[in-house]
């Protein structure tokens, strides 16, 4: 800001309860440029007034996160992607805290696709605990410089200053000026390091780990006025739905659109280019309709006539591919980690027990399906987006259009609200779609999918087969611990030629029990559509065989599993997987500032145990279930409580204990427990995607079931108290929870089921 | 044609009488607060009240709603409504909110009828509202919440 008004002109002045109409009239200034509540004297008037006439842009910006209008609304921009887990309350929270704003003085703005906010990549559980350290510099840095303003003004040191509910105020009196009264002058001020600034304590915090923080969003929603990647709508916006090839990398071989072109409202249909290796995000091909709205659309895709050439996947049956990852699993490929001697153990082992488990394909089934809205004008691409990853779609429209990388700003992505996300949002093919069709057609195109699109043309979770063993000496000791695994590896979405699952740092490898002999491998096998990943991965498949499993070896050593598990786990420790020669990804993070605690993760289980009366008596036909892992650098410990009735399970509670570090947003966190538990109910009990000759066969709710409201039981989420670095919530309640719930109809029943969903049996 | 009230305001429309209720609403009249989740009455998603009935939009034919009154969930504002929607906001329900107005149009219906729901009155009439993000027991809550309030102020 170029405009440096002398300081020597602001004056003290009182705090006085003046309307705003008042206000307005005395200083003879327009809306836009006052501050609320406080009179000003003369000279800061005369400052508003010169603020009056400059644009709203001449704020008051310190960082890319931050700035403050000359009214004193401060605006933070949320960078990630707010699918549900409240992201959008909670990292601006951030913010605001530890510049003491005024929270109902806060606007929070959606960023747009852009490198300057580093990774945008809502994914991974890991928004908070990567833009922490960031974002409350951010509010420092504000804080910082608004303080040095109310210094200069009253001519005083900044000792003498403090800031407190978007006000400066001087200490031993009781004059205060509003943020917005320091706009001008903090702006011609030097931006502080980041390495300078003194951080809040717990103590100072004003709505971080507070329980009254309400949702940012919470009010429009459940008046229907908010915008998802649905919603978008602008004059002249066309509609379009895309009949896909059946069969990843099928192609048309020809199509008659002459009956399409009858529907009323169709415009015009436009053939996409065929998919080739590898599908990473690029479009899946086939017919797309355009149309003046969904209906005509839908109607005119129905219509078409298509002669696809199915091509390489065309004889994948996922029944018969259950035989080719057993036999992948006797020569498995790759040892993750190895401790002591796996097999010798099995030599002088009294006893070997062994299971295996089998967990099916997963699609995400987002409540929202995918939808993309692209508006190409002289060179310059508007994209609007349910996207988890704005910046990544960007790259993929880049990439789409040709477009040369030096131009990559021209494409500018907006981030809609999502109706979910659970990992689709990631994977921005739809968006390419969406770009290739306004370039195509020359006409702005919102591409929606329906149900079956997006069940029958996802990234999956791939199905998966493992074997587990473990040795016991005489003393019913824990021995030895081989868990193998063989699953369609998400690295052949990106690169064909991939078949060993890079994926055991979820929940394979980074097994916490401390057994002295330890073996973890991987099969190999092709893979025959795109595999993605579901809200917490790999965990999901390796926490319900190795939580099946540690129970399975407490009934087999005669052991409560609760007291089996801590015993399985062990001393308090920091597990030193380097030492088993494996190289632990760890989530990313350094393995010394998030380590493996045993404590922490004991922690929970006693916890858990506590809340839920884990040991007491259950009426007849009840009982319950334990499982703890950890994902995503955090602690979690599930007790599920089921009842039998004539053959028939119930849920009937869920408990579960959580430890992520320090708390910022408690209702957020028990809110993501709760939606992770029953996330992962409705794998457990329903969830199965299948193929036969390539083609996936479930196309909507009637054959790919979600949980539902007569599913759900009471839940309890026991937040640990913690002062450790935050780590991620929305995934890590999901893992525990299929375990869990086995093991409680074990217990009721004596009957053991190693292969999701239960409803194959009948049980549900 | 086909002529009815869309939240207290009179629509008519000349077209294919098997388009749905749905996307009549949100293309047509550009209220987007009735989400598309399955297209085949089984998510709720679509929810609106017809003569004060729940039904599914997306797959209401327009053929069904002449001479009918519509409200969606733009236009709720009875007691009922309000009561529930600030039970909502009390709980902090929402998750993605997708599903909400759906849901919201389900106990709306199910409030009115039944002032005092049990457990059990809850779970049927919700039944037909998925959420993937599963805020089901907040809903449960909320929709008792709700009543309580409601009973207070009778
Ligand atoms: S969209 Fe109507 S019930 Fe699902
Ligand atoms: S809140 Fe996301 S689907 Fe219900």
């Amino acid at each position: 800001m170029k405009d440096t008004q002398s300081p020597e002109l602001i004056q003290p002045l009182e705090i006085e309860n003046v309307s705003r109409r008042r206000f307005l009239s005395n200083a003879g200034i327009a809306s836009g440029s006052f501050v609320l509540g406080v009179q000003l004297s003369p000279a800061i008037a005369s400052v508003e007034n010169q603020t009056d006439e400059v644009k709203t842009s001449d704020n008051f910006s310190p960082d890319v996160f931050v700035s403050i209008e000359p009214d004193g609304q401060v605006k933070i921009i949320c960078h990630r992607s707010e699918m549900g887990q409240g992201v959008r309350s909670t990292l601006p929270l951030l913010v605001a805290d530890e510049m003491d704003a005024d929270w109902s003085r806060v606007t929070v703005e959606q960023a747009i696709g852009d490198q300057k906010y580093g990774s945008q990549n809502t994914d991974g559980s890991r928004s908070v605990r990567k833009n922490y350290l960031k974002l409350k510099q951010a509010g420092a840095i504000a804080k910082t410089m608004l303080t040095q303003a109310a210094a200069i003004a009253w001519k005083v040191k900044p000792t003498s200053v403090e800031i407190k509910q978007h006000k400066a105020l001087l200490k031993g009196s009781n004059q205060a000026l509003d943020f917005g009264q320091l706009v001008k002058v903090a702006a011609t001020l030097q931006v502080p390091a980041r390495d300078q600034l003194q951080l809040k304590n717990e103590n100072e915090q004003v709505y971080i780990g507070k329980e009254d923080i309400k949702l940012l969003d919470g009010e429009l929603i459940t008046q229907g006025q908010t915008t998802f990647g649905f919603d978008v709508d602008f004059e002249g916006l066309k509609v379009a739905v895309i009949a896909r090839p059946p069969v990843v990398f099928g192609k048309v071989k020809s199509f008659d659109a002459s009956e399409t072109m009858k529907v009323p409202g169709v415009i015009k249909v436009v053939e996409l280019p065929a998919l080739t290796p590898p599908a990473a995000f690029k479009m899946l091909g086939g017919i797309a309709v355009i149309a003046e709205h969904t209906y005509a659309a839908i109607k005119g895709r129905e219509k078409l006539k298509i002669e696809w050439e199915h091509g390489t996947n065309q004889n994948h049956q996922t029944q018969a591919h259950e035989q080719v990852f057993r036999e992948a699993l006797k020569k498995p490929s790759t040892v993750v980690r190895k401790r002591g001697d796996y097999s010798s153990a099995e030599k002088s082992a009294s006893k070997t027990f062994e299971a295996d488990y089998y967990v099916p394909g997963l699609a995400h089934a987002t409540m929202e399906p995918p939808a993309a809205t692209a508006r190409i004008k002289d060179e310059k691409v508007e994209v609007w987006a349910c996207t988890q990853t704005p910046q990544s779609a960007q790259a993929n429209v880049m990439r789409t259009l040709n477009f040369p990388q030096e131009k990559i700003g021209n494409i500018e992505v907006n981030v809609t609200l999502l109706g979910g996300g659970f990992g689709r949002k990631s994977k921005p093919d739809y968006v390419a779609e969406a770009a290739y069709l306004a370039d195509e057609s020359k006409m702005p195109i919102k591409v929606l999918w329906t149900r079956e699109d997006e069940l029958q043309h996802g990234y999956y979770h791939s199905p998966s087969y493992q074997k587990l063993a473990a040795t016991f000496d005489q003393n019913k000791k824990v021995t030895g611990w081989h868990h193998s695994m063989v699953n369609h590896p998400i690295g052949s979405t990106f690169n064909p030629a991939a078949k060993t699952a890079g994926s055991a740092d979820l929940g394979q490898g980074d097994m916490m029990f401390d057994i002295p002999n330890i073996l973890v491998d991987l099969g190999d096998t092709e893979t025959f559509y795109r595999i993605g990943w579901v809200r917490s991965v790999t965990n999901i498949n390796n926490a319900f065989a190795a939580g099946s499993f540690a129970d399975e070896l407490a009934h087999e050593a005669g052991k409560d599993p609760k007291d089996f598990l801590l015993e399985l786990i062990g001393k308090d420790q920091a597990v030193d997987f380097s030492k088993d020669d494996y190289k632990y990804g760890n989530y990313g993070e350094d393995i010394n500032q998030y380590p493996a605690s045993t404590a922490r993760l004991k922690n929970v289980i006693n916890l858990v145990a506590e809340k839920s009366g884990w040991g007491k008596k259950l009426p007849e036909g009840r009982a319950m279930g334990i499982a703890a892992h950890r994902s995503f650098l955090s602690y979690v410990a599930t007790v599920v409580e089921v009842s039998v009735n004539k053959g028939r399970i119930k849920i009937e509670a869920i408990h579960s204990a959580v430890d992520v570090g320090k708390v910022l947003n408690p209702d957020r966190v028990r809110s993501q427990m709760e939606g992770a538990a029953i996330f992962a109910a409705s794998l457990a009990l329903y969830g199965e995607i299948t193929a036969e000759n390539g083609q996936i066969q479930q196309s909507n709710f009637h054959d790919y079931p979600l949980a539902r409201m007569t599913d759900i039981p009471e839940i309890q989420t026991h937040i640990v108290k913690s002062s450790e670095l935050p780590t991620g919530i929305g995934e890590p309640g999901v893992p525990p929870f299929a375990p869990a719930l086995c093991n409680a109809i074990f217990a009721a029943t004596g009957k053991r089921y190693r292969r999701l969903p239960l409803k194959q049996f009948g049980i549900v | 044609m086909t002529k009815f009230t869309l939240n207290g305001k009179t629509v008519t429309y000349k077209g294919d009488a098997n388009k749905t209720l749905l996307w009549f609403v949100r293309e047509d009249e550009g209220l987007t607060g009735s989400k598309f989740g399955c297209g085949v009455a089984m998510c709720g998603a679509c929810t609106m009240h017809l003569n004060g009935n729940p039904v599914r939009a997306c797959s209401t034919p327009m053929s069904a709603v002449n001479g009918a009154t519509v409200t969606t969930i733009e236009g709720i504002s009875s007691k009922v409504a309000n009561a529930v929607q600030s039970a909502w906001e009390t709980l902090d329900v929402v998750q993605c909110g997708y599903c909400q107005s759906g849901q919201i149009m389900s106990a709306v219906a199910l409030l009115k009828n039944n002032p005092s729901p049990s457990d059990a009155d809850i779970d049927s009439a919700m039944n037909g509202n998925l959420c993937r993000c599963a805020t089901y027991h907040r809903i449960r809550a909320a929709i008792h919440n709700a009543a309580s309030q409601l009973a207070k102020e009778a």
